[in-house]
């Protein structure tokens, strides 16, 4: 069984132990990054894909910051369809990424969460696509409607028993929103 | 003893969940869904097999004294690995498990097992050992979260069974303590033994 | 008013046992008592204070070397090593206090709650609590952590001593065989815990 302990022993072996510790995670690390960076970059990609219309350029690369959130241009043959915008937001559970795409007019042209920390099976509903709260704004212009819930006295349907995360995630298009505002009257 | 033994071990007489009671934490935590579950008892499946080998090879050369805190960086380390490996492949597994990710390192499951089975052991007896009482673990989380998710949002492994919402109080908190009580009174009917 | 609604948040809303599944071994272990789950409170209170703390401190550094990944190897060490010191310290100056408080010190350290908080406090916005969809939320200074810690763990004491009271009135009462010991008491943590589900959207 396990060696008699003295002071050097143990401190020689405790050493040595994270010192192979260590060493063993600065390897993985090096091997995983590119990986771990390649999977955070598709996530992204996937979801502006998902938020503008059709485009053929590659709008990581041109994208630009605007009161802090990142935009992405999404274009056509050099000529801009949409904007992507990604709000970092905070819900129930706690921090919360979203993309909110526009199209030229101003119109959501649809919404993806990136991530989230809400309860599963709860607040997680928003990142169903088919759930009422999202399917109903796409098409809309945020100028036209009240963008809160219902409860609030607003025009859009909440998720059921899901109220805070339907409100933080209505906050974050708005902000969106504004964003998308800004950008326009630059240009 | 066999070798089967030791497996059949984990999953039944010595089950983390319903018999020790061990790892209450992510047992409840994290299965909110069946895949869920199943998913955090192979993460911790992963690291209980590869703490068991390691501890189980190196316990003869580590002091006494400062056994435990060696036995914790080398379960860290490999809940790290895990971490990373999770983080570059499986980027959606490693969002729903989230804070329970990093929480395997103090599951008394893993340190239990190292402390009271693989420092004792062979290597080869303690890798069945870390085999077995992972699946006992993952067995357990994986009903659990079917139990919990059929109840609470009335789908099976994500395929939705009944429409509607089900009852709610399942996924949430309560619905947790009360469905794992019940499961651990069935497990103690079937397999006849006493707490 | 920022810390006042930090702690009805970290107490009834978010608590950590209850709502969050943090620190349950303990919770279903040392309830059997009052006076004992008394004990465990006070230790864990002060454990995850101080380890808040330093591993808030920590993380700094971490950041600043680029080596985040380590968090989680180097966070379990600074608590294991400050529990320990914690006990001897205690045993030098205190020797009363240690004696109530000793037995639960070498148990901390598995404690979920202490690492959960530590992590939860570097990686979360704090914002969350009381501002729901603000924008660019940050990282909590580190005042505001240790108060988030000191405020989570008291939510974790009075979940615990809740228990411990109805769990002495239960050794009483008559259950049926097979429910005896844990499943009666997590029925009991089910029932506590829908009680506190009346709570959320307080703030």
């Amino acid at each position: 069984m396990a060696s008699k302990s003295n002071f050097t022993n143990m401190v020689v072996v405790l050493t040595s132990i994270c010192l192979v510790c260590a060493a063993i995670l600065g390897f993985v690390y090096s091997v995983t990054a590119e990986p771990i960076r390649q999977a955070e970059v598709a996530k992204i990609n996937n979801a502006i894909a998902s938020v503008v219309p059709e485009f053929n350029n590659n709008p990581s690369e041109e994208v630009f910051e605007v009161d802090g959130a990142q935009v992405y241009p999404a274009k056509m043959d050099t000529t801009v369809v949409g904007y992507a915008v990604k709000i970092k937001t905070s819900s129930f559970g706690g921090p919360m990424q979203m993309m909110v795409g526009f199209d030229n007019a101003g119109n959501i042209y649809n919404t993806s969460v990136i991530s989230h920390a809400d309860t599963p099976g709860l607040g997680a509903k928003m990142t169903d696509n088919n759930i009422k709260l999202r399917t109903e704004l796409v098409g809309i212009n945020p100028a036209s409607v009240n963008l809160s819930v219902k409860k609030d006295g607003g025009d859009i349907d909440a998720i059921t028993a899901a109220t805070i995360t339907s409100r933080s995630f209505l906050k974050g298009v708005d902000l969106a929103y504004q964003v998308f505002l800004k950008v326009q009257s630059q240009n | 003893m066999g070798k089967l033994k030791l497996i059949s071990d984990g999953i039944i007489k010595n089950n983390p969940t319903f018999v020790l009671v061990l790892g209450m934490c992510p047992t409840l935590g994290t299965t909110t869904s069946a895949i869920n579950g199943m998913g955090m008892g192979l993460a911790t499946t992963f690291v209980l097999i590869l703490s068991n080998i390691v501890i189980s090879s190196v316990a003869k050369i580590i002091p006494d004294k400062v056994r435990i805190p060696s036995y914790i960086v080398i379960i860290a380390s490999f809940v790290t690995i895990l971490q990373l490996l999770l983080q570059a492949y499986l980027p959606s597994l490693y969002e729903t498990l989230g804070l329970f990710i990093p929480l395997i390192v103090v599951n008394c499951i893993v340190l239990g097992r190292a402390e009271a089975f693989a420092n004792k052991h062979s290597v080869c007896d303690s890798a069945l050992d870390g085999i077995g009482t992972g699946l006992g673990f993952t067995i357990a989380l994986t009903v659990l979260g079917c139990v919990r998710e059929l109840l609470g949002s009335g789908s099976f492994f994500g395929l939705k069974l009944i429409e509607g919402d089900g009852m709610l109080a399942f996924i949430l908190a309560p619905g947790a303590f009360i469905a794992l009580a019940y499961l651990m009174v069935i497990f103690r009917k079937v397999t006849g033994k006493k707490a | 008013m920022e810390y006042v609604i930090m702690f009805i948040s970290a107490i009834f809303v978010n608590n950590i046992v209850l709502s969050q599944f943090l620190g349950v071994c303990p919770f279903l272990g040392v309830s059997k008592r009052v006076d004992t789950a008394l004990g465990m409170s006070a230790a864990v209170t002060f454990v995850v204070a101080l380890a808040t703390l330093v591993t808030y401190l920590l993380q700094g550094l971490l950041v600043k070397l680029h080596i985040e990944f380590m968090q989680t190897v180097s966070f379990i060490l600074v608590i294991a090593g400050l529990v320990q010191m914690v006990e001897i310290i205690l045993k030098k100056i205190s020797p009363s206090l240690y004696q109530a408080l000793g037995i639960f010190l070498p148990l901390i350290t598995t404690n979920c709650i202490v690492l959960g908080v530590a992590i939860q406090v570097v990686t979360n916005e704090y914002s969350f609590i009381n501002n729901v969809g603000a924008a660019n939320p940050n990282m909590m200074n580190l005042p505001q952590a240790v108060v988030f810690a000191v405020a989570t763990a008291i939510g974790y004491s009075v979940a615990l001593i809740l228990f411990a009271g109805i769990r002495e009135q239960l050794e009483l009462s008559n259950v049926p065989k097979v429910f005896k010991g844990v499943p009666i008491a997590l029925i009991t943590a089910g029932i506590l815990a829908l009680a506190f589900m009346g709570f959320s959207g307080l703030v």
